[in-house]
């Protein structure tokens, strides 16, 4: 297995507080690994600083072997890194072929011509994607109109469109029916499972936590304390200790909160 | 050194008086989230009112009575503004506001005009404080030494109001966050209608207490809210004691700058303004506002090629259009081009608002640049029309390529009020630079060549020109980078997350925009046969904001039909009364409380679904 993503000695602080305090992984093409732990761990944090909205203060961060710390999301992106939103982002003013369209200019860099119409260009490619998600009867409604749910894939597509190396998911099924999440989790196992994509998703359900990581790594204050597959952290002592100590196994966090 | 303390002292008095309008400007902002442009009639209605009783009451009762009568009638103005107008609009999007005050600024302008006539008025000394102290060797006027006292005493009593009282912490609770405070059970229409009162009264005191140290004049109000404004964005909008270090720094700067460069101390301000929002986004106190929950503004439909029927409709317009010189006569074809030269401008500035969502006050600089690009080529190397036309858009392109860079850095309001900024330094330096520019004579003689010299194949020009650009804007709109430009305003998170570089494509579609109306002030140089410095003032900007506003920010057809629309309403009212900007100014209040979500709102099909690209709220 290629390691895509490899973090070493990351270090964040706030003022005094270290949020993130020497945190090391590495994520594998086709994985699918899941950061969790109770509010406050510093998983919001080092998910800012892999996707370049936070500047970290030490360590490495790693796509496919290349340095990344420090750079702007956009930059990340271009190196191979996709992103879903806790909250969905979107593009509201535009049809939901034309979302997933945006990304394939973007990532061709055709975005400059001021000259030839933007309807027609990459459509084809945005509908067999679609198609994947099961969004392709809908490519043409506005995305404002769109039902929660469907905005969700219609992310999953638009994250997918730049056949990123890892897939960064906050919280992808926060908002969501149960039965939907199941669906959204399957859908993404389905497509890592096409292309090979790194899944890195943070999650509150353990429902979904369990049942749709390969690997999970738990964090708490600001520290890994376990890492490993399902079952070993089912049985881990700490982790049930920071978990039912606390009592947050359940409870829902604030959106954003670090 | 005495010269030093004095230009000092000096410095505080002027920083006191504009702290003292400008805290009521931000007080106003922060509670209501509208920019009052009104804020600038509020005081000008102070300083008439104390200048009324000062002339008519005799000695001290008439001087101080009158300045605590004109800040009371201030507050009360400020009062039945909110009750009447601004209630109404507090789920409009805020250029509907900004519109709306807008209107109120032209109707106060004709309503002091009807009640105290055009002449400039000079007011009394204080009684009491008219003497002078000598200080090492320089006279201080007593009256700047209360001033200076007066401005800190303000602010500790407005410390002690936002501090000390329910009301005022109401208040402080109300800035920070509107939507929480009124879950809270507070009573906002009745915590809005006090703060208004407020901040109109801060404003009515401030005009009354300049008295004795300026004319009262008809036009400072807009000075007197552009000054104001500068000063809450340095200080952080919101902020008073922000809005306080902002009247020290700008006073002293004025003070200071008039020893050094003497003709443009009106643009220090401004470039102080643009460095610390270029350094410091949110101003000097400011914070990164809050975003508001829900927000007003529609979300726009997906683009649509125009249906068979709109194009048969363009054509056949475009048709009758080119054949106009058939049936018209030279005053119709004149009134006929200059209204095409609006349709491109108020054309350019939709593209940067309603595709880009960047609201710009100063497009006047644009319009100016373009039209001085001609004027100065003519003036000083006889430059052929053909030439001046393009040295119009360059001209203003260039000005568009320097200012944008730093505009596209800021956001909303702020953002606006740097385009004004760089509006208010093209003009001065305009204004100011007579030796080459002309000043205030204007540049004169820029008629069209020859061939172009009569009223039909000018209109013929405006016409194509007018067109083009329009085919053009379309064509860039529907191209990859228009959908660049709207995905920027969309959300720019998920822009970045897709690597789309937001700010890049706002400053080319800044630049675009430029061009464009560089092109049309060129023309409108040529149809006039002259420039003027007031091609860049911040009335023009005014007419391109109202005409694209009018006709609906999210499709091109807006500024078409209201550049139409509301320049011809004016060419009409201005031949028919005196009092055309009260006209105006009504018809502006009457169509933003018929259509509180914007005329486009109103008529066309927009998607309100909330359901969708509320991601910014994640950040």
């Amino acid at each position: 297995m290629t390691v895509v993503l490899r973090v070493e000695h990351l270090v964040k602080s706030f003022g005094g507080v270290r949020a993130v305090d020497d945190v090391g992984f590495t994520v594998g093409a086709g994985e699918r690994v899941a950061l969790i732990g109770p509010n406050g761990a510093g998983k919001t944090t080092v998910f800012n600083m892999l996707n370049g909205q936070l500047r970290p203060d030490h360590g490495s961060i790693q796509i496919d072997g290349v340095e990344v710390r420090g750079r702007r999301p956009r930059a990340i992106w271009r190196r191979g890194v996709g992103r879903t939103f806790q909250i969905t982002a979107t593009l509201p003013s535009m049809t939901v072929a034309e979302n997933v369209q945006m990304v394939l200019l973007s990532f061709h860099r055709r975005l400059f011509d001021i000259w030839r119409p933007a309807a027609p260009r990459y459509r084809d490619q945005a509908l067999a994607l679609l198609d994947r998600v099961g969004m392709a009867d809908q490519a043409d409604r506005a995305s404002a109109t769109l039902a929660y749910g469907d905005l969700k894939r219609l992310e999953l597509a638009v994250a997918l469109a730049s056949r990123p190396r890892l897939l960064l998911m906050d919280e992808p099924t926060a908002g969501m029916a149960p039965r939907e999440r199941a669906e959204l989790m399957n859908l993404t196992a389905a497509l890592v499972a096409e292309s090979g994509v790194a899944v890195l998703f943070t999650e509150h359900d353990m429902d979904i936590v369990f049942g749709h990581a390969s690997r999970i790594i738990v964090m708490n204050q600001g520290t890994i304390i376990a890492s490993g597959q399902p079952a070993d952290i089912r049985a881990d002592a700490e982790v049930q200790a920071v978990y039912l100590g606390s009592g947050a196994m359940f409870a829902p966090r604030p959106g954003g909160a670090a | 050194m005495g010269f030093y303390v004095a230009q000092f002292l000096g410095g505080l008095a002027q920083a006191s008086s504009l702290f003292i309008v400008a805290s009521g400007l931000s007080i106003i902002f922060g509670v209501t989230r509208i920019v009052n442009f009104a804020h600038g009639t509020f005081y000008m209605v102070g300083a008439f009112v104390a200048y009324s009783i000062a002339d008519r009451v005799a000695g001290a009762w008439g001087f101080w009575g009158g300045i605590a009568t004109a800040a009371l009638v201030a507050g009360g103005i400020g009062v039945a503004l909110e009750r009447l107008l601004l209630r109404r609009l507090y789920q409009s999007p805020a250029l509907f506001q900004l519109l709306a005050t807008f209107g109120v600024v032209l109707v106060g302008q004709d309503a002091v005009l009807a009640i105290w006539g055009p002449e400039d008025r000079l007011g009394p000394r204080a009684p009491g404080l008219a003497g002078r102290v000598h200080l090492l060797g320089q006279a201080i006027p007593h009256y700047d030494l209360f001033l200076i006292v007066l401005g800190p005493v303000v602010l500790g009593l407005l410390w002690l109001l936002f501090h000390r009282t329910r009301w005022g912490v109401l208040v402080r609770a109300a800035t920070e966050d509107r939507e929480m405070t009124a879950a809270l059970g507070v009573d906002e229409s009745r915590l809005f209608t006090t703060v208004l009162f407020l901040g109109a009264l801060l404003a009515g005191l401030a005009g009354a207490i300049q008295l004795p140290r300026e004319a009262v004049t008809l036009h400072m109000d807009v000075a007197v809210v552009v000054e104001a404004f500068v000063v809450v964005v340095v200080g952080g909008m919101g902020s008073v004691t922000g809005a306080f270090l902002a009247a020290l720094l700008i006073g002293q700067l004025q003070a200071f700058g008039i020893l050094l460069v003497p003709r443009i101390t009106v643009v220090l301000a401004f470039l102080v303004m643009a460095i610390v929002l270029a350094i410091r986004p949110y101003g000097l106190l400011g914070r990164v506002p809050a975003l508001p929950r829900g927000t007003a503004d529609a979300v726009e439909p997906p683009l649509r090629p125009a249906s068979p029927g709109l194009i048969a409709v363009a054509l056949a317009l475009t048709l009758v259009l080119a054949a106009l010189p058939v049936f018209a006569g030279d005053y119709v074809l004149a009134l006929a081009s200059e209204t095409l030269i609006m349709v491109l401008f108020a054309a350019s500035l939709q593209f940067i608002m309603g595709p880009g969502g960047m609201m710009s006050f100063g497009h006047a600089a644009y319009f100016g640049l373009g039209a001085y690009g001609a004027g100065l080529v003519v003036k000083h190397f006889g430059a052929t029309m053909v030439t001046g036309l393009v040295a119009a858009p360059l001209l203003a392109g260039l000005a568009a390529l320097v200012f944008g860079w730093f505009c596209v850095r800021l956001s909303g309001v702020y953002l606006a009020m740097l385009t004004l900024a760089f509006a208010q330094i093209a003009w001065s330096v305009m204004f100011e630079w007579t030796a080459v520019t002309g000043g205030d004579n204007g540049i004169l003689g820029v008629w069209p060549a020859s061939w172009a010299a009569t009223a039909a194949p000018f209109y013929e020009l405006c016409l194509g020109l007018s067109i083009a650009a329009l085919l053009l804007l379309r064509r860039i709109v529907f191209a990859p980078f228009g959908y660049a430009v709207r995905a920027g305003r969309d959300s720019p998170l998920r822009c970045e997350a897709i690597g789309i570089d937001v700010q890049r494509f706002q400053w080319l579609a800044f630049v675009i925009a430029g061009v464009l109306a560089g092109l049309a002030g060129g023309l409108f140089a040529y149809a006039k046969g002259s420039v003027f410095p007031t091609y860049l003032d911040v009335p023009v900007s005014v007419d391109g904001l109202v005409m694209v506003l009018l006709g609906g920010v999210q499709s091109l057809v807006g500024p078409i039909v209201g550049a139409v629309v509301f320049h011809g309403l004016e060419t009409q009212l201005v031949r028919l009364t005196d009092y055309w900007r009260l006209v105006v100014g009504v018809i502006i209040i009457l169509l933003v409380l018929a259509f509180p979500q914007g005329i486009a709102g109103a008529l066309g099909g927009r998607l309100r679904s909330g359901r969708s690209g509320t991601g910014e709220a994640g950040r």
